[in-house]
């Protein structure tokens, strides 16, 4: 199919719109309310374009090309229209950009300049809306709001429906669901997919920033496996890059007195499920399947929405949870340093981790165990503030033992991955090879992917085994009728697992997911040691753990049934809630 | 009467939409029928809201006509075949209902409308969003509980409509513009509702080609004094002067007559401008911000006349839907026919 736009020649597929056509063939239009995981709507009007022989403007992204179309893309009618829609799109959106983690990397704010927005005609007529906050871990800023309805989407598509629009016209405003019908699961995914901010994570940078000024505390910044291959994306390195020994170097320089590896946490994980899988295997009385449970998403899903379910979750607590756990045991015993004194920074893609991490049941002697939860976003701002050069900082290592994570380890930020690392360990934990690399499987190939609902059957330990892989809540639907005919279940809450959570980069889009991807598996298949249980100092901080009695410390959690999620509503502009939010009975 | 029949009595009488549009009816027709091919069902929706303020012969149709009315539908659902039709609903505003659906209902109750009477169902507008609702795809998204907001096209209700499925929607007058077809009583004629500074005010049945002038003379509503018109409906109507009335009468049939002295025009612009606010959806930019912004300039004594016409310029060159593009007409034609 052949169409000309702006007078060239341009071949396109039959089915796709001129906005696609346009960006493939890199022709810039604008567009806020498009976004490619999503419905086009064609609400913001802003990509607008001329087609010969019709009167009237059209909108690129819901009109689709046809051959012979004449098309053009810029002339002082469509600037004419698109101006006017973003001056008032503008007039929605109350400036905050002194504070917005996406004021670097704004369209808005690229898109007032490029048209030359006069910002004096029209007064912010949306100062006074409210803010809603989810639990400590995401917030919707009504203020901030354009109205482009995809954060509705984005969480109805995850089978969520708690964010509405309430009334119409000027005056309709997103909403959090108070029926009772829904509950948020904290995923982020309304963030992730918000042309505006106004959707977004609750700030941790602020008090972080406060933490690394204290010289009374042992600031540890640890990070999970998925950021090393999104965090580039901030500073222009291609979807993918591996920056993992520039994050080590990034995080001294802002100022964190020890820098360590959540891989190192993800085979405590794989350690930890895996046995567990191979001890249901041998009772009788087992409950089948057994789920994973290190996507909190998932589990503030399952609280709530399925409590008969809970039982099936294994007790193995998240990476980031018992490798801080081993921070602030095992290592501050090695290193002499008051556990108390000891903060950890969760760097994680992931707004979920931030109400995980202030959970009571992930405590210890009265303090959580994962002091502060930043997104990719905000470290990747912290550094943009301190004025790190990131792509120029040359790499380097972390903390003694706690720098590695097996290959298994790598791939945890992928849908998939986890059940994969589990059965790389299980299969070789159950020939009784414990510690020798053996000829067992390594590759599970049949979990990996961007399918929404992926099934195998697997050998362990002379058995088969069914199991099946939820990449993104939204499939949950589709496992559910069929939910006991399995042995092992893997659940990521965000589609892609992740690689794709609501505190990554944005835009992140089906094409970007599988460049990340890409990444992690290129890492695991890198690495000679590519099982959880043949990380050593893994093992010996297990095997440590173990005979200390603390399994139920620092090794398994709990969970329990969810009345729903915990929400406040805040007018206008107050003080945001930097530390984590807690419950009422613990102190700061 | 085969479903052949059928459509070619409706192509012999060259029928067009009565809801505002004037689409030819047999396309739209056929066209419903031709996505219904294999297993696929569908639905007939009657759209007899009415929200166009100053309409009124739709709610005139259904309270003196509702045989006929019926009996379109019989015929909608015969010639797509009543396998093939799930449901039909009549959508009216409380008042029709109120009226009318007693005589629909003793209509129904005869013999031959057996079959047809299990599948109707009455669909009442909301007091709320009453205008835009009954827009097709905001009209669809009502009926399956959704936000009222219109749709984009393609895909047309014709082959995805409510519930996705092929879907005839068709005005109360074009319903009963086919009944008469089919019974070979069709004249010609279109009704005409007559409102405002005129001596009869009322909903007339008139041929179709008369000039705006020839329907007020012939229903003696000729005003004797300096007025002008808005065609079409209070709302999205085009005003024309007296000297202008030439033209036929466009859109869903209404004249509104103003008496040039006694109107207040900055009320009447206020007026518009606040019907369009507070009936806009809310979905896209230049309508939902357009019209706040326009309400709120217009507040005050001196406004931003260049930014005035920047958005009423943007609501005629990017609105998602006909609604905010319609609030143009009054506006300009306003400007252009009467202040100057």
């Amino acid at each position: 199919m052949q169409l000309k736009i702006n007078g060239k020649n341009i071949i396109g597929n039959p089915g796709q719109t001129i906005l696609e056509i346009a960006r493939a063939n890199g022709i810039k239009i604008p567009a806020l309310c498009y976004h490619p995981d999503l419905d086009i709507k064609a609400n913001c009007r802003l990509c607008l374009v001329e087609i010969s022989g019709q009167d009237q403007l059209a909108t690129s992204c819901s009109t689709v090309a046809r051959d012979g179309m004449e098309i053009k893309t810029d002339s002082p009618r469509i600037r004419k229209a698109r101006a006017i829609n973003l001056e008032l799109l503008l007039g929605e959106h109350t400036k905050k950009c002194a504070d917005c983690l996406s004021a670097d990397d704004c369209e808005l704010l690229r898109l007032a300049k490029a048209y030359k927005i006069k910002t004096d005609r029209l007064l912010n007529r949306k100062k006074e809306r409210k803010t809603y906050r989810f639990a400590n871990a995401v917030e919707i800023d009504g203020a901030q709001c354009i109205d482009c309805q995809n954060c509705v989407e984005a969480c109805a598509r995850q089978g969520i429906n708690y964010l509405k629009i309430a009334g119409s016209g000027s005056q309709q405003e997103i909403v959090p669901d108070r029926s009772g019908e829904s509950a948020c699961v904290y995923c982020g995914q309304c963030a992730l997919h918000c042309p505006a901010a106004s959707a977004q994570e609750q700030a941790a940078w602020p008090a972080v920033q406060g933490l690394l000024k204290d010289p009374t505390k042992v600031a540890i910044a640890q990070f999970a496996p998925s950021i090393r291959v999104s965090l580039g994306e901030e500073f222009g390195l291609p979807y993918g890059t591996n920056c993992e020994g520039k994050i080590y170097t990034a995080l001294k320089k802002l100022g964190f007195q020890h820098v360590t590896d959540i891989n190192f946490g993800a085979d405590i994980t794989t350690m930890t499920e895996a046995e567990e899988l191979l001890e249901r295997l041998k009772d009788k009385r087992a409950v089948w399947p057994m789920t994973t449970s290190c996507c909190p998403a998932w589990v503030a899903y399952a609280e709530y929405y399925h409590p008969e379910l809970l039982p099936h979750l294994t007790t193995a607590r998240s990476p980031h949870i018992h490798s801080a756990g081993a921070l602030k045991t095992y290592w501050a015993e090695q290193h002499k340093i008051d556990a108390k004194k000891i903060r950890v920074v969760s760097i994680v893609p992931c707004t979920a981790k931030k109400y995980e991490a202030a959970r009571p049941e992930l405590s210890l002697n009265g303090r959580p165990l994962v002091d502060y939860v930043l997104t990719t976003r905000e470290l990747a701002y912290l550094i943009k503030k301190q004025g790190i050069d990131f792509k120029k900082l040359a790499p380097s290592g972390g903390e003694k033992l706690f720098n590695f994570g097996s290959g298994a380890a790598a791939i945890y930020g992928a849908s998939g991955g986890v059940m994969e690392s589990a059965l790389r360990t299980a299969v070789v934990l159950a020939g009784g090879s414990k510690d020798k690399v053996s000829g067992e499987r390594l590759e599970f190939k049949e979990v990996r992917g961007l399918a929404g609902f992926k099934t195998a059957t697997v050998s362990l330990a002379g058995r088969k085994l069914r199991i099946g892989v939820i990449n993104g809540l939204g499939n949950f639907h589709r496992l559910l009728p069929k939910f006991k005919k399995y042995h092992y279940i893997e659940v990521m809450a965000c589609p892609g697992g992740c690689i794709g959570g609501g505190g990554q980069p944005i835009p992140t889009t089906v094409a970007i997911r599988a460049k990340r991807l890409a990444g992690l598996y290129n890492i695991d298949s890198s690495r000679t040691i590519r099982r959880a249980h043949e990380n050593k100092a893994m093992r010996e901080y297990y095997d440590w753990a173990k005979a200390k009695r603390l399994s139920a410390k620092v090794l398994h959690t709990r969970f329990k049934k969810s009345a729903g999620s915990i929400l406040t509503s805040v007018q206008k502009d107050k003080k945001p809630l930097f530390a984590l939010w807690r419950t009422p009975n613990q102190s700061g | 009467m085969t479903a052949n029949n059928i459509l070619q009595k409706i192509v012999d009488a060259g029928l067009v939409g009565r809801g505002g549009a004037s689409y030819p009816t047999a396309a739209k027709w056929a066209a419903v029928k031709a996505a219904l091919k294999g297993k696929k069902q569908g639905y007939i929706i009657l759209n007899g809201a009415e929200g166009e303020p100053g309409v009124k012969k739709d709610g005139y149709i259904i309270r003196h006509y509702p045989a006929e009315v019926i009996d379109g539908l019989f015929l909608a659902d015969k010639f797509l075949g009543p396998d093939k039709i799930k449901k039909i609903y009549l959508f009216l505003n409380r008042a029709y209902f109120k009226d009318a659906a007693p005589g629909i209902k003793a209509i129904l109750a005869q013999k031959k409308y057996q079959a047809l009477r299990e599948k109707i169902e009455f669909f009442i507008k909301p007091e709320r969003l009453a205008y835009i609702s009954g827009e097709e795809g905001a009209l669809l998204n009502l009926i399956e509980g959704k936000k009222v907001e219109p749709r984009i096209k393609p895909p047309y209700p014709t082959e995805q409509g409510l519930y996705r499925r092929p879907t005839l929607i068709n005005n109360t007058e074009t319903f009963y513009n086919v009944a008469l077809a089919v019974q070979d009583r069709y004249e010609e004629k279109r009704f005409y509702t007559i409102n405002g500074a005129v001596k009869r005010p009322g909903v007339y049945a008139l041929p179709l080609d008369l000039s705006i002038e020839e329907v007020l003379r012939r229903t003696g509503n000729w005003p004797a004094f300096p007025f002008f018109a808005q065609i079409g409906g209070e709302a999205s109507g085009e005003i024309l002067n007296s000297e202008q009335l030439a033209a036929p009468v466009e859109g869903a049939g209404s004249i509104m007559v103003y008496d040039k002295k006694r109107t207040d025009k900055d009320k009447l612009i206020r007026h518009w401008i606040k019907f369009y606010h507070e009936q806009s959806c809310g979905q896209c930019t230049i309508c939902r911000e357009g019209t706040y912004r326009l309400e709120e300039l217009i507040k005050q004594k001196k406004f931003d006349h260049k930014l005035f016409w920047e958005i009423v310029d943007g609501l005629e060159e990017s609105s998602f839907c006909a609604f905010g593009h319609s609030l143009t007409v009054p506006l300009k034609s306003y400007f252009n026919n009467i202040k100057n």
